[in-house]
């Protein structure tokens, strides 16, 4: 049921407070999983460690990923002037963007497993897994969040003047895509550089 | 317009928010940040690499919550629930690195 956004309490949409209420909770996630990381980090176990990361693979993965975040606000910024066509095809851009970088995380994770580097090979390496993985585990549900917004908008579910679930589920694509930028320097680039120097 | 706004009429404010032409640019300067922060892998920085690494993190994540998040153009209520998040999490990193020290500090 909706509510009229100008009797709420706040004033602001309850929709989007929600929504960034819960993003907030998720810096709390990932914080932990990325704390978590950083403590292991030399706790290798004799196995790989970060000299493993194939840093120019993994750029391109962070620039997919950067890059997707501009065909999603485009998404919205279509939906807001009521061009759902548009919105569409950034929407399936966007997916599109998302399911390369998780290819590429498969592929990734593929490479580490057949050099040795497995969930339990060492506390460094489940922290790796744990942190990266629900990560990909956030991009594969924003490309089901996205792929639905496609299916309910072509089937006329969704309406030019309801472009509040564009943003809504933008905002949560962002979220995924910041915290990959976190994730990338700290996990990758910080730690790779430290080794080499 | 109907003095009874549904909310999806109500948060129209497209007209705040940047135009398509911005977003590209923001995401240009997000590309060249990238690029930048790459080259810190086959260039040699120096003592500079990781502050750099660090300085060029937050800017990305300012640009991105900021422009493609709205937050410069949002209610500050968004931004602060951001911040508490954030803060949180480097409380927990904070809390879990004593814990770790003093878990691997010398016994008498």
């Amino acid at each position: 049921m909706s509510t009229d956004v100008a009797t709420t309490t706040l004033g602001i949409d309850h929709r989007k407070l929600g929504m960034w209420t819960f993003l907030g909770s998720e810096f709390l996630f990932f914080g932990a999983f990325v704390s978590a990381y950083l403590l292991y980090l030399d706790t290798t176990a004799g196995g790989p460690g970060v000299e493993i990361f194939d840093i120019p693979f993994t750029s391109i993965s962070s620039f997919v990923l950067l890059m997707s975040s501009l065909t999603m606000v485009l998404a919205h910024h279509a939906h807001t002037k009521g061009d759902l066509r548009r919105m569409r095809m950034w929407i399936l851009a966007t997916a599109g963007q998302g399911a390369v970088f998780l290819g590429g995380q498969v592929f990734e994770f593929n490479v580490f497993f057949r050099e040795g580097l497995e969930l339990s090979t060492s506390p460094f390496a489940s922290s790796f897994y744990v942190l990266t993985g629900f990560h990909g585990l956030h991009v594969f549900v924003g490309i089901l969040l996205l792929s639905s917004l496609y299916v309910l908008s072509l089937t006329g579910k969704i309406k030019p003047n309801q472009d509040v679930k564009t943003e809504m589920i933008g905002l949560y694509w962002h979220f995924v895509d910041i915290i990959w930028v976190v994730i990338f320097t700290v996990v990758y680039l910080i730690p790779e550089i430290a080794v080499l120097d | 317009m109907s003095s009874t706004q549904s909310p999806e009429q109500a948060t129209d404010h497209s007209d705040d928010h940047p135009t398509p032409r911005q977003y590209v640019h923001i995401a240009l300067v997000l590309a060249v940040l990238t690029a930048l922060e790459v080259s810190t892998y086959f260039f040699e920085f120096g003592a500079i690499a990781i502050p750099l690494l660090i300085v060029l993190m937050v800017v990305k994540f300012l640009y991105v919550a900021g422009w493609f998040m709205h937050l410069k153009f949002d209610s500050p209520i968004y931004t602060r629930l951001m911040y508490t998040g954030l803060a949180f999490a480097l409380v927990l990193y904070a809390a879990m690195a004593v814990i770790t020290l003093f878990d691997h500090a010398p016994t008498l």
